[in-house]
């Protein structure tokens, strides 16, 4: 019953958030809507047993990469597109091509959630969620892991080079 | 009981949210905005089959979308703010140097 509640609690946040993040006028205010959306996925992190992966979502996202936008909407000016039409003029084949979309997967989700095995969570493991989390990163896939660490410092690398004075 | 289909209808309707944001804004900053949009939507499904069918192997991939996600934003802000720097312009439709 409390997960019920927490779990429509979090969604309608994360939608009207995320409706008001692409609707917004004001860059600054769709940053906001932005942080409240991802602080709704924190939530459903939680209830999903993924405290490790709702603790990351908060410092990195909310606390980096949003910190990240909201200096680069005070770098450009907004004053001129605060006064635009803000959507661009494709938007009828653009909302055309979203409504095919979600007919397609609104009907792949309905039929195709008849066909899930209805398991329930496994919930007697002794370990916490990090060190589950943990053991599998460095053991299964250190691989990956060591890639994405070169595609973090390419993309350091780039940021640096594409921001200088004189490209 | 939340079943696994509550999630991936919240998750499609997260993405759809972002694919208009990408499709008819024309602000840049606010298009990588809702790229952000999709990823999420993308993380909640990984999550959500990583709890219902036991194991971590989901979250360990959402928190290499959530490291890929961080490049992106850093690679798009600096390719914002040279475009900025160069043409003055933030709004997409106005970027067309490329376009016949």
């Amino acid at each position: 019953m409390l997960d019920q509640i927490f779990f429509y609690l979090f969604a309608t946040v994360i939608l009207a958030s995320a409706i008001l993040c692409v609707t917004a006028r004001n860059a600054v205010h769709s940053a906001i809507f932005l942080i409240g959306t991802l602080l709704g996925v924190a939530g459903l992190y939680l209830l999903l047993t993924a405290e490790f992966l709702a603790g990351v979502q908060v410092i990195l996202y909310v606390g980096g990469i949003m910190v990240l936008f909201l200096f680069v909407i005070m770098l450009v000016n907004i004053d001129q597109s605060l006064r635009e039409n803000i959507f661009s003029h494709q938007w009828r084949v653009g909302m055309g091509a979203v409504v095919l979309l979600a007919a397609e997967l609104g009907w792949f989700v309905t039929k195709g959630g008849v066909s899930m095995p209805a398991r329930t969570p496994d919930t007697t493991s002794q370990l916490g969620n990090v060190q589950q989390v943990g053991d599998v990163i460095f053991q299964s896939y250190l691989l990956p892991f060591e890639i994405a660490s070169i595609l973090l410092l390419v993309a350091m690398v780039g940021a640096v080079v594409l921001a200088k004075k004189r490209i | 009981m939340i079943s696994i289909t509550h999630y991936l209808f919240l998750s499609t309707a997260l993405l759809t949210i972002g694919v208009v944001g990408v499709l008819t804004r024309r602000n840049m900053v606010i298009i990588l905005m809702s790229v952000e949009l999709i990823l999420n939507a993308v993380n909640i499904n990984l999550v959500a089959f990583s709890h219902y069918w036991g194991g971590v192997h989901g979250q360990v991939f959402a928190i290499f979308i959530i490291a890929d996600a961080a490049a992106e934003v850093a690679v798009g802000l600096g390719l914002l703010i040279a475009l900025f720097r160069n043409k003055e312009v933030v709004n997409a439709d106005q970027v067309d140097l490329l376009k016949w």
